[in-house]
């Protein structure tokens, strides 16, 4: 078995345990790291692929950033087994059977849909190409969510200058 | 296969060097903070104290360890570990020197050349934050965790600034590869001759990320304790402060890489050396340069105050990230009427 195929099988069992144990675990502090561990073997499988920005964005921004205010959160509730509260008999069936129908569209949909040809072009998800084609053939989109990013950080600014009464 | 076992070596190497600094970093500290408050220091361990971290690494692998009653044992034990992990990983992409030969092939002084190597670094700064957090948090004591939480809301405000302030940087190299960064700086000035207001935010932003002084309110202790390592003892406490020295290390590396020209020095090749002598010296170099950040934290930490939390939180947001984005924007404009944009 070559190494790539050892990696991917690895990455992904620790994917799908982990994202599981994300759900299973009584403890928040413990989903939100289950869930980092995720990101993690998500990011490997973006290394595998050659998209290395992605995987190093994937990173910095998910498990870097939005984690650990995620984090800072749950760590906030300080949740105990014993104080939390049961669910209701009702809300577990409603949400079970929602659980299900979005397994099944989900099955359904990627059982139907096309997969992409692997392997054409192997340095698609280098910075260097991937600048090239944001500059070049989703320049708008790309300026347009910049100036999105850019408003939203003035605003966060403008409320951090603000006097609250 | 010899590129293997050179790789092997350097990364024994790096790891090798990467503690004996953070090592003497202990040493060094309490003489610089010794002189700078009229004192002598440690001087009872060999000649000048010098054997004085070996004692101290004996006195704290050698206490009795405590992992506190209601505490998440795995998670405690797991927080140190951490911190260390990304301390040491951040070495792999630094550029220590230039390329040697041995036996007629070419090796180059850097563990690995990723052309992400920027980014790379951010990641695994990023990452460093939840060895502090899951180990304040673990420890179940208030102050454990106040000073977790404080690491954890410092590291990310000061990260958007130091991202943004490399941005500018990243703009005029046109690269991510340190070694590509570093090899620029051969001709003409360093980096910083350019990025001035670039440099002084990310030194800034680096004090603030290796939580040293006037920055460490994740450990303050007259507030907090020992912040998130109040409930830590022997070598797990052990691990938590060598981290801060290796990250600050680490840190000097990078700012030295990145805007103080790395390993080289003027007029490098007038020297008419052979490329393996140039390259030795270059390491030196390098060193000493680092050593001299290394020595520029400790003066920070012994002559300047700590922070309030809230004026800490105003210098991030308020002035750090909207003068590193009028950098991008002021270096974007030079580079327009420059001519200098592709």
């Amino acid at each position: 078995m070559p190494i790539s195929e050892i990696l991917f099988w690895f990455l992904s069992v620790t994917a799908v345990v982990c994202a599981m144990l994300v759900i299973a675990s009584k403890n928040a502090v413990h989903s939100a790291l289950f869930l980092i561990m995720t990101f993690f073997a998500i990011a490997g499988h973006y290394f595998l692929l050659n998209a290395q920005f992605l995987a190093a964005v994937h990173i910095i921004v998910y498990a870097g950033a939005i984690m650990v205010l995620f984090l800072y959160a749950v760590m906030m509730l300080n949740l105990h087994k014993d104080a939390e509260p049961g669910k209701r008999p009702l809300f577990k069936i409603a949400a079970t059977i929602s659980a299900g129908l979005l397994l099944l569209t989900l099955t359904v949909a990627l059982k139907h849909s096309e997969t992409a040809p692997v392997g054409t072009n192997l340095n698609i998800g280098t910075v260097e190409s991937l600048g090239q084609s944001l500059f070049n053939e989703f320049l708008l989109p790309f300026e347009i969510s910049a100036l999105l990013f850019l408003s939203a950080m003035v605003g966060a600014v403008y409320l951090s200058k603000k006097q609250l009464s | 296969m010899t590129i293997l076992i050179f790789k092997i070596i350097l990364v024994l190497a790096v790891f090798g060097i990467t503690m004996l600094v953070a090592m003497y970093s202990t040493w060094a500290e309490r003489k610089v903070s010794a002189v700078m408050q009229d004192r002598v220091g440690p001087n009872r361990a060999g000649p000048l104290g010098l054997l004085q971290p070996v004692a101290d690494g004996i006195k704290m692998f050698t206490k009795e360890e405590l992992i506190p009653e209601g505490s998440n044992r795995w998670l405690f034990i797991l927080g140190p570990g951490i911190a260390m992990l990304t301390a040491l990983l951040t070495g792999a992409v630094i550029p220590w020197g230039g390329d040697v030969s041995i036996g007629g092939e070419v090796f180059a002084l850097q563990i690995t050349d990723i052309n992400i190597g920027i980014l790379y670094l951010f990641g695994v700064v990023s990452v460093g934050v939840y060895g502090i957090m899951i180990g304040g948090w673990a420890s179940n004591n208030k102050y454990s965790l106040l000073g977790a939480l404080r690491a954890s809301s410092q590291m990310i405000s000061y990260e958007v600034a130091m991202g943004l302030s490399i941005i500018s940087l990243v703009m005029m190299t046109g690269s991510l590869s340190l070694r590509e960064i570093v090899a620029q700086q051969d001709s003409g000035f360093a980096n910083v001759a350019y990025q001035p207001i670039a440099f002084l935010i990310f030194l800034i932003c680096a004090f603030a990320e290796t939580n040293r002084a006037p920055f460490d309110l994740p450990e303050c202790e007259t507030e907090l304790i020992g912040g998130y390592h109040t409930e830590y003892s022997s070598m797990k406490l052990g691990l938590f402060l060598f981290a801060e020295y290796i990250n600050m290390f680490i840190s000097s590396a990078i700012m030295v890489s990145l805007f103080w020209g790395g390993y080289n020095f003027p007029f490098q090749h007038e020297l008419g050396l052979s490329a393996n002598a140039l390259a030795s010296v270059q390491t030196v170099v390098f060193f000493g340069k680092v050593f001299f950040f290394i020595f520029f934290f400790m003066w920070v930490r012994w002559t300047l105050p700590r922070f309030r939390y809230d004026q800490l939180m105003n210098l991030g947001w308020k002035v750090l990230l909207p003068l590193s984005l009028l950098n991008i924007f002021v270096t974007g404009v030079v580079m327009y009427l420059n001519g200098s944009l592709k």
